[in-house]
């Protein structure tokens, strides 16, 4: 244990310790009621998330203690109790908000989704560092996405398709190991013609797209490949893009339309669907330079923003702490975005890196939905910011997703 | 390459937020008043607004407190529409209309959805708005009459429109503002200054604490008290004299310009156009088109001035040294001034010098002085610009600048307005055309007040401050400069003499000899002024209008005004009448002659009002 406290990475630390830190001075902002009071008051939410923090480092030195092996060994274990818990929730699981992803002890919950992710990195880990198997092959790929699949399924279930949408990090992993470009270029095509349908319609944007397809025809000398390629490009564009309005009208509820709706700009019904973003947008909008200082910025005190202390905690660092603020919180998740990356690309074990990049992956994803919903670049997906949404579940999840990342790393020299 | 994609997808991010980040923050300012606009709430404080006296202290107008439901759209929560429309004493369609309005107007701020509750309604509904998200009470103060009388002087306090709201951002919905009278013209005086105070608020709309400890805030300052230069007693004499005639008198204390009495008639008790039924009596008197008791015929209405201007004439052609005063002028009932053109006249002893020919009214005599004022000079263009230069340093064809704010400038030709009458220089006119200008009877116009300040002037011998109606704000004597300035005529002093000298002899020879104040020596001069209307297109002589001017007394006068009485016929028969009571009831207080009183009381001209449109042919002048 002394030996791995010295080749741990007290970088990754720091940069999560101030993330924590940081954090946790918000989620008092938006939740104290008198500065009388004692922070650790446990009837109040930011004394609960003191108690978490406190937790969660007790967490971590528990797996810090354990052998490095035990990930690696019991990764498919942890991966059927992780599934088994997601089963139970539709047996013993409590409906909040008509999501039923907790299980519930007294006055606290717990979240499993959250620590699934653990699970599957490891899982997904453990079955690509399999010598046999090959990600260029089609029947590996197809056991990699059940891996990722299984879970996914039963989180959408519940139903919680913002936390399934974190799923798609796991790509990332994948296409590092091997993966085919075509996945990655699919999803990008997918989520391009998306968007730009939603903004400019299909009517628009089909012919767009045939010209452009032309274009690329036309003007790619070298290097070209057959016609019938482009033809099933311009077909799958334009029949997906038709699909979109499709979808948005017929298959996703009247709540996720809404939030699709909000973000290209096409309601703005400040007091219905978009009086979050709205609120959001002002919160952080009204932060100028430097903020109007801690506990006094007055979107936040008036308690202008549901849910600030969870999903929307990025709005009180806008408000009070302004740019400024806003901009170390992105450098800093960029910063341990790019350290994970770094550390990953540095382990001898395949299952090390594989895990590491997931971690990466995760965090990133995460950051990245949740940073562009809260300033209006994303539709609204309910899913905390990593280390500074205010959950226990959340806190924990990401705390043990790194920290046994650590504890890898910090034995790397003894794994291969 | 594969490798690249993580540090790819992280650097575009941070740079994205970044950017979105500092467009959001830096770039736009909107949110931060967004901001302010939803979390600070601003309580307004309705400072009371300062009460109007009369010259000797008497109280006109004062205050009573009114409570003006006013809603915030956006934090209006469901409510049930029928109870709050019964409670409200308004239909439910109205009061759905009355919350468009208030979400048309902001959706942020308030709103009056119903104004001006009484002090009972509003203990009742105190207890019950808490129900009602969104909506609340602001207390304001109306005014509370202490009069009857001086409806057009004072003018009246109603909710601004929104064209002014934003033209000055002072005013916001529901603010109440002074229209017509003192109320307008010394409106930022009267109302003071609006507190506020800024409260952070939470989203239940809550008041957490004072915003940036109270740095915004202000705090209410009263509205300053005005002392008008009104004599109260003597305004209800005159309006009570004027009762079912039109017309108007302006009586000014010739040696400060104040005005002690503006009389229009009809006029209408100013308790009308208070609080709820406001809107309605206003859109009563405003359509009344016949009598248009909104209409300050004081200061408003133009007449011909008739024979009193006769005065002015002398004073002119004195000036001009045209005339000797001991020059005789025969008068055989007229003045044949071209072939086949005769200005006729009155009955009355002859010849007649200056003092008698005042007295007497003696056209001829005023004609014949006036052409060789004007034949003086080499073109009757320059004659009549000179004549005018001497008029208007009367204050005539001006605004006079008093300070009220309706008027009319009147007319006072000049030679341009000739030429371009008589389409010179292709046809020639000469003195003779603009002959009636000396009577009072040609092209020149007057306003009343005009009239009652130029005869100021004669009763001052030349001299004159403009006609003013604030004496005092909050205690302090006004030094404005427009009003303690003296206006100089045109006029020697001399010259006044045999003028005043004439109009004291109207009194005991002349037109208004039985008019005489007991124990006032009363210097006067009646007049006529004929006028026409229209019926069907057709132009209709109506009865004369009756005019007087007087002041007294003779040496060191106190008192000078003018009066018009419409279709009053002879100037001595209304308009003499109700002077001379007014100058016995100004410097006597006590009226004597009750017969002359009760004459005046009991006669009106409604019959004659009535003549024009009773769509039958009538006889005037009788």
């Amino acid at each position: 244990m002394p030996k791995t406290l010295l080749q741990i990475d007290w970088l990754t630390i720091l940069i999560i310790a101030i993330l924590i830190g940081f954090g946790w001075g918000n989620i008092y902002s938006t939740t104290f009621v008198s500065p009388d009071e004692s922070i650790l008051d446990l009837s109040k939410i930011y004394g609960k998330q003191l108690l978490w923090i406190f937790l969660g480092a007790l967490i971590g030195i528990v797996i810090l203690a354990l052998e490095s092996k035990f990930f690696e060994r019991f990764a498919n274990v942890i991966y059927l109790f992780a599934v088994l818990s997601l089963l139970g929730l539709f047996a013993f699981g409590k409906t909040i908000a008509g999501q039923t992803a907790w299980y519930s002890f007294g006055s606290f919950s717990i979240q499993p989704a959250e620590f699934v992710k653990v699970a599957v990195a490891l899982a997904l880990a453990k079955y690509i560092s399999d010598l046999d198997n090959d990600l260029s092959r089609f029947k590996s790929q197809l056991i990699a996405f059940t891996i990722i699949g299984i879970p996914l399924a039963l989180i959408m279930l519940q139903p919680d398709a913002g936390s399934a949408l974190i799923y798609l990090a796991f790509l990332i992993p994948l296409y590092r190991e091997g993966l085919p470009h075509f996945y990655i270029s699919i999803g990008f095509l997918t989520a391009a013609i998306f968007i730009l349908t939603l903004k400019f319609g299909f009517t628009l944007f089909a012919p767009i797209f045939g010209v452009l397809i032309i274009i690329v025809y036309l003007f790619n000398k070298k290097n070209k490949p057959k016609l019938w390629k482009y033809a099933l490009i311009s077909l799958f564009g334009i029949g997906f893009s038709y699909s979109v309005n499709f979808i948005l009208n017929s298959v996703l509820l009247p709540h996720q339309k809404d939030r699709f709706d909000v973000l290209i700009g096409e309601t703005n019904d400040i007091k219905g669907s978009a009086f979050n973003l709205y609120q959001s947008e002002v919160a952080i909008g009204s932060g100028g330079w430097t903020g109007k200082g801690w506990l006094k910025g007055s979107q936040t005190q008036g308690r202008f923003v549901p849910e600030q202390h969870t999903d929307y905690i990025f709005s009180t660092v806008g408000e009070e702490w302004g740019f400024m603020g806003t901009s170390i919180v992105v450098i800093l998740f960029t910063l341990l975005i790019l350290r994970l990356f770094h550390l990953a690309e540095r382990q001898k074990s395949q299952f090390s890196r594989v895990y590491g990049y997931s971690v990466m992956s995760v965090i990133f994803v995460h950051f990245f939905v949740n940073v562009a919903m809260v300033i209006g670049l994303f539709p609204t997906v309910g899913i905390p910011l990593p280390f500074f949404s205010y959950g226990g579940s959340g806190l924990w999840g990401f705390l043990i997703l790194v920290i046994i990342f650590l504890k890898l790393d910090a034995k790397r020299k003894s794994l291969n | 390459m594969r490798k690249l994609l993580p540090i790819i997808l992280v650097s575009f991010t941070a740079f994205l937020f970044l950017i979105r980040l500092f467009y959001l923050q830096i770039m736009d300012d909107s949110y931060d008043e967004v901001s302010t606009n939803i979390s600070v709430r601003k309580v307004y404080d309705y400072p009371q607004r300062g009460y109007i006296y009369d010259r000797n202290g008497e109280l006109m107008v004062g205050n009573q407190p009114a409570y003006d439901v006013m809603a915030v759209p956006l934090e209006v929560k469901e409510f049930d529409t029928l109870e709050l429309a019964s409670l409200l004493k308004l239909t439910p369609d109205r009061l759905k209309t009355q919350l468009e309005r208030a979400w048309r107007y902001s959706p942020r701020l308030a709103s009056v959805i119903t104004p001006q509750l009484t002090k009972k309604e509003y203990a009742y509904l105190q207890e019950r708005m808490h129900k009602y998200q969104g909506f609340y009470i602001q207390k304001r103060s109306l005014r509370d009459y202490n009069v009857e009388h001086s409806a057009n002087i004072l003018g009246y306090i109603a909710e601004v429109g929104q064209g002014e709201i934003s033209e000055k951002s002072y005013y916001q919905s529901g603010d109440l503002k002074g229209k017509q009278g003192v109320e307008e013209q010394y409106e930022e005086v009267l109302r003071g200054e609006r507190g506020v105070k800024h409260y952070l608020r939470d989203i239940h709309n809550k008041n957490i604490k004072p915003f940036k400890e109270g740095k915004f805030d202000t705090v209410s300052k009263k509205g300053s008290d005005l002392h008008l230069t009104i004599d109260a007693k003597l305004q209800a004499y005159g309006e009570k004299l004027m009762k079912g005639k039109r017309g108007g008198i302006v009586v000014i204390e010739p040696s400060t310009g104040e005005i002690l009495s503006l009389v229009t008639a009809p006029s209408y008790d100013p308790d009308l156009l208070v609080g709820r039924k406001r809107s309605r009596n206003f859109t009563e008197l405003y359509y009344d088109t016949i009598q248009k008791p909104l209409y300050n015929r004081a200061l408003q209405a133009i007449y011909a001035p008739g024979s009193p201007f006769k005065a002015l004439t002398g004073l002119v052609a004195l000036q001009e040294s045209v005339v000797d005063l001991e020059e005789n002028f025969r008068c055989n009932g007229g003045y044949s001034y071209a072939r086949g053109v005769r200005m006729g006249c009155h009955n009355h002893p002859s010849p007649v010098q200056m003092v008698t020919g005042i007295a007497h009214s003696c056209n001829s005599y005023f004609a014949q002085i006036y052409r060789r004022t004007i034949e003086k000079y080499n073109t009757p263009q320059k004659g009549i610009d000179v004549w005018r230069g001497h008029m208007a340093s009367f204050g005539l064809g001006d605004y006079l600048g008093y300070d009220l704010p309706v008027g009319r400038a009147g007319l006072l030709p000049d030679s341009d307005y000739y030429n371009r009458a008589y389409r010179y220089p292709t046809y020639q006119w000469y003195a003779s055309a603009t002959l009636s200008n000396a009577i009072g009877q040609g092209e020149v116009l007057t306003t009343p007040i005009q009239l009652a300040n130029a005869t100021a002037a004669i009763a001052n011998k030349g001299w004159f401050y403009r006609p003013h109606i604030i004496k005092k704000i909050d205690d302090e004597s006004i030094k404005e400069e427009k009003y303690t300035t003296k206006q100089v005529t045109t006029i020697d002093k001399e010259h006044f003499n045999p003028i005043i000298q004439g109009m004291h002899d109207v009194f005991n020879y002349g037109t208004a000899k039985f008019l005489r104040v007991p124990g006032i020596e009363v210097c006067g001069k009646t007049g006529t002024s004929e006028n026409y209307t229209k019926i069907d297109g057709e132009r209709v002589q109506l009865t004369d209008h009756s005019i007087f001017i007087a002041f007294a007394p003779k040496d060191d006068p106190k008192i000078a005004l003018a009066v018009f009485v419409e279709n009053g016929y002879w100037g001595s028969r209304y308009a003499g009448r109700i002077s001379s009571l007014m100058i016995e009831k100004y410097l006597k207080d006590e009226i004597e002659r009750t017969d002359l009183e009760r004459w005046i009381l009991s006669n009106t001209l409604e019959e004659e009002y009535a003549k024009p449109y009773s769509g039958e042919p009538f006889k005037i002048n009788q």
